[in-house]
């Protein structure tokens, strides 16, 4: 029997965004390969005084979390905006996908992406203040990030 | 060109132009020169591609019933122009329909059957042969030794085509049309419905009786006969090429014979139909369609249809709803929130998941800024004012499902409309609900927040604010026993002591329940247990990756404090003490220790029955820790199942292989993997007895408490029917519902040693109503 139209389960959610880690040491491919595997989420845009506790709440209504990596400063070592959410299996981080990506968080919108995996390092910002390199340019005022952004700071 | 060979490559191009095509049949307007088009494009195209087009057509049928009368359409006009692709067709479907059925697929099997009957509208089968078909459904009804739920389902495909093709079939052969009804007619009087309270999202009857599905679409089938067939709301393409299609040769179906009930046959479960909405609802609008009627009937059909075709893109799924064809002469907003409702309360479960239809409603509310915010505070409204009669675990939804939903709307709400509940027992329904709401709006922002955006009236009902509770804390603590190595504890913690240094302070803590001490000194100490569970969870109150950090570098002395049950049981009481103003931490604490294996799923499970959690016992916390731990013991036994049958296949493989090679040196090989099998047999074994041994403890402390509730009613002479027994009873039909499955293999055991005749009629009411959901 036919799997089905392809198009109908065809999912984009679920298609790899343009986000490529140019840290990672693997081919592009084998970058995708993990990406398809993977039980993990990069989640950004949230507020710096945002909980584990609170990231923990909503994500577990997708199914059971397994951790939650906190994205730090470099320096301060302070939460500064994002976080990876792992799931025990792949299922769960899919419902995450399609159900939280784009919804709000402590009053924030996130948005969700597919990660290759926790390894030492990647948890820190890599901006050149020591947040992330998003947060050196933004020029409007947000407070959920700490005001102006530190290049519009200088 | 006749010598030219179709590449494969050309097919998939032309595979999925026209897969383009055909999902995009109906999107715009001018759907009738589209379909004619398409129909001359196919014709055409049938030399080369037939096998894709039949597959394709009968992809289409399968997985896109809302717009099955544009797809049966386009069959008709082909047939009409090539006779000998319209009986391949019909045969594509017959062999289809067969495949889903045996593969216990029966949603799409229904469909199946209604795009046949829509055929029989576009002249490409002859009625009487689908009335042979109807006629062999139905009798099914005569069947013995079948489950109900068999029964039930070709009665229901039958009745469920009827919409579309009644008319017709009616026309023609009203003989044995009605001789069908009349079997149906007798069938349906004579079925058994003890499953159906189980299934209520409301108690009540009123407003909206909640009637059994085959009950509400005999009612509907009733009434449209009565109406003479008239039936006006399904969209018909077909009508508008009448002239074409009544040219056409009609094929026969092949006289189908169900294919019998085995032992893997699995059929749907019944429903209850759920209304919340008529006509009064929306008194500016157009009518809504009576609860019997059958436009009612079509239009949630369609509008599930559309979200089980799109429920993954939430963007797509709204797009759809909103666009239904023939919206103007119906309050669509009403029948979307309704439909959405009635998926997302539905019992056992929902069809998807709950966090789903949270964001298909924002994103529903984010395209008719206008009128579906309104409809939807309506609905959120009625659904408070009759509380009192919903089924707890509905309840439950109801709770989650609102609090995420205000966390995306800045929690704003008129609380004030609530007030009523606030001169309630707080144990009601209401007030109750209201708490558990503000409870999970706290979870996902924070305590003051909670409080700002409640009146102040409302404080009675807020969360206690999320602390740390530590016994040895303050200075009215150094009377307490334990004090001093409490504090002893803290400033090893402190300087990264390890488990052993744990281990020597604690030798001496003297055990308060025994006389004399064993030679190791490490029977059960429930003062240990205090003074090191309470020390170190308040050190790493700061955070959850704090806690669990804890629990993994002391797990050691965990693991040998809570070495017995009683240990276990102790473990979790003084966690609770620590943490009862934070049922967050609490369920996350306990998911860790289990996981980690410092307390099993039983002990969790007597924790959740034992005196000390009695007063919290009605809170939803309590029953989200007490299934998550169910689900963590499924889990657990079909991964050790999964294990097991994997290495089974790979020993198969082995010996597949060595019977291929004549190799003997592989010997060795199947030694070291049949031991492994031989193990991992041992370890599902004790898997499964765990798991058997967690329902039994569970199913018998419910027993428990609701005899004991029941005898001393009967001695007070005071009404069974308190919140806290409402509360409870539903609790235990929750066990039931949530794990039908699991529970179905134990149910031989569970009526011999449990759910005995002996036993108070309330609670074995939920034990046969349980047992007639696959009856």
């Amino acid at each position: 029997m036919s799997k089905g139209l392809k198009i109908l389960c065809k999912d984009p959610a679920l298609e790899l965004s343009y986000y490529q880690d140019y840290q990672f040491s693997g081919s592009k491919s084998q970058q995708e390969k993990l990406l398809r595997e993977s039980s993990i989420l990069y989640v950004e845009n949230l507020s710096i005084y945002t909980t584990e506790e609170q990231i923990h709440e909503l994500f577990s209504r997708c199914g059971d979390v397994r951790n939650i990596f906190m994205g730090l400063d470099k320096i301060t070592k302070t939460a500064c905006g994002f976080c990876y959410v792992e799931y025990y299996n792949r299922d769960d981080a899919e419902n995450a996908m399609w159900f939280l990506n784009g919804t709000c968080l402590d009053e924030r919108i996130i948005h969700t992406d597919w990660d290759i995996g926790f390894r030492e390092g990647r948890q820190y910002g890599r901006g050149v203040s020591g947040g992330q390199v998003t947060g050196e340019f933004h020029e409007d005022f947000d407070p959920g990030r700490g005001g102006f952004g530190r290049q519009a700071q200088i | 060109m006749r010598g030219k060979v179709t590449s494969y490559r050309d097919i998939i191009k032309k595979s999925q132009h026209l897969q383009c095509t055909l999902i995009k049949l109906g999107f715009a307007c001018s759907l009738e020169s589209n379909l004619e088009g398409l129909a001359g494009v196919l014709e055409a195209d049938l030399p080369n591609y037939k096998s894709k087009i039949l597959r394709l057509l009968c992809t289409v049928a399968r997985l896109l019933p809302e717009k099955l009368t544009i797809y049966t359409t386009l069959v008709g006009l082909l047939n009409a122009r090539n006779y000998n692709f319209g009986g391949e067709f019909v045969e594509a479907m017959i062999r289809q329909l067969k495949e889903s059925l045996k593969a216990n697929n029966y949603n799409e099997a229904v469909y199946l059957v209604r795009f046949l009957s829509d055929l029989v509208n576009c002249h490409v089968i002859a009625a009487p042969s689908m009335v042979a078909m109807f006629e062999n459904f139905v009798s099914v009804t005569q069947e013995e030794d079948v489950p109900q739920v068999r029964r039930d389902w070709y009665v229901y495909a039958f009745l469920s085509s009827l919409p579309w093709v009644g008319k017709e079939l009616y026309e023609k052969k009203d003989a044995e049309m009605d001789r069908i009804f009349a079997n149906t007619e007798s069938y349906l009087k004579r079925r058994q419905k003890t499953h159906v309270p189980m299934l209520q999202v409301w108690t009540a009857d009123k407003p909206h009786p909640q009637e059994e599905y085959l009950d509400c679409l005999w009612a509907q089938i009733q009434k449209l006969k009565k109406d003479r067939w008239q039936e006006r709301h399904i969209l018909r393409p077909y009508l508008a090429f009448d002239s074409i299609l009544c040219e056409a040769l009609q094929h026969n179906l092949p006289p189908f014979t169900p294919p019998p009930h085995t032992e893997d046959s699995v059929y749907p479960m019944p429903r209850v139909i759920f209304r919340m909405f008529d006509y009064t609802d929306d008194p500016e609008g157009p009518v809504m369609p009576g609860s019997h009627s059958v436009e009612r009937f079509v239009i949630e059909e369609n509008l599930h249809c559309i979200i089980k075709s799109h429920w993954k893109e939430r963007k797509t799924c709204a797009a759809q709803l909103v666009s239904y064809p023939g919206k103007n002469k119906i309050p669509l907003n009403y029948h979307i929130v309704e439909v959405i409702f009635a998926e997302l309360f539905q019992l056992p479960a929902p069809p998807h998941i709950d966090v789903m239809y949270t964001t298909l409603l924002i994103e529903l509310c984010k395209l008719q800024p206008g009128s579906l915010p309104q409809v939807l505070a309506q609905a959120t409204e009625m659904l408070y004012m009759r509380l009192d009669t919903m089924n707890t675990t509905c309840v439950d939804r109801f709770i989650n499902w609102f609090s995420h939903h205000l966390s995306n709307f800045q929690f704003r709400w008129s609380w004030e409309d609530w007030s009523d509940c606030l001169s309630q027992d707080p144990e009601s329904p209401k007030p109750k609900f209201v708490r558990e709401v503000l409870e999970k709006c706290m979870r996902l922002s924070y305590h003051q927040r909670i409080l700002d955006i409640v009146p102040p009236t409302f404080s009675a009902l807020c969360p206690a604010n999320p602390t740390c509770i530590y016994k040895y804390g303050d200075e009215s603590s150094n009377s307490l026993p334990g004090h001093s190595v409490a504090l002893c504890l803290a400033v090893a913690f402190k300087s990264k002591a390890t488990n052993d240094e744990i281990f020597s302070i604690l030798k001496d803590v003297p055990n308060p329940n025994q006389d004399d001490d064993d030679d190791e000194g490490f029977s059960f100490n429930p003062l240990k247990i205090e003074v090191f569970v309470q020390t170190l969870l308040h050190l790493a109150a700061k955070s959850f990756s704090h806690s669990f950090s804890a629990l993994a570098k002391f797990h050691e002395v965990f693991k040998t404090l809570a070495e017995s049950d009683e240990g276990k049981l102790h473990v979790l009481r003084v966690m609770f003490e620590v943490w009862r103003n934070h049922p967050q931490m609490i369920a996350v604490l306990v998911d860790k220790m289990i996981r980690t294996q410092i307390v099993d799923c039983a002990a969790v499970a007597n924790w959740i029955f034992s005196s000390e959690l009695s007063r919290d016992f009605t809170r939803l916390f309590v029953w989200e820790i007490l299934h998550s731990t169910i689900r963590k013991m499924n889990k657990h036994v079909l991964k050790i199942q999964k294990e097991l049958e994997e290495a089974k296949e790979k020993l198969a493989r082995q010996h597949k292989r060595r019977s291929d090679d004549d190799d003997r040196s592989s010997d060795r090989k199947d030694g070291a993997l049949e031991e492994q099998i031989e193990r991992l047999q041992e370890k599902v074994e004790s898997a499964q007895s765990e798991q058997k041994n967690l329902f039994l403890v569970i199913f018998q402390r419910f027993i428990m408490i609701l005899t004991e509730h029941l005898v001393r009613c009967e001695t007070d002479g005071t009404s069974v029917l308190t919140p806290w027994y409402k509360n409870c009873i539903e609790r235990l039909q929750q066990i039931f519902l949530q794990h039908h499955q699991i529970i179905q293999q134990y149910m031989v055991t569970l009526e011999n040693l449990l759910f005995t005749a002996e036993l108070d009629p309330h609670i074995l009411a939920v034990f046969q109503q349980f047992c007639a959901l696959q009856a």
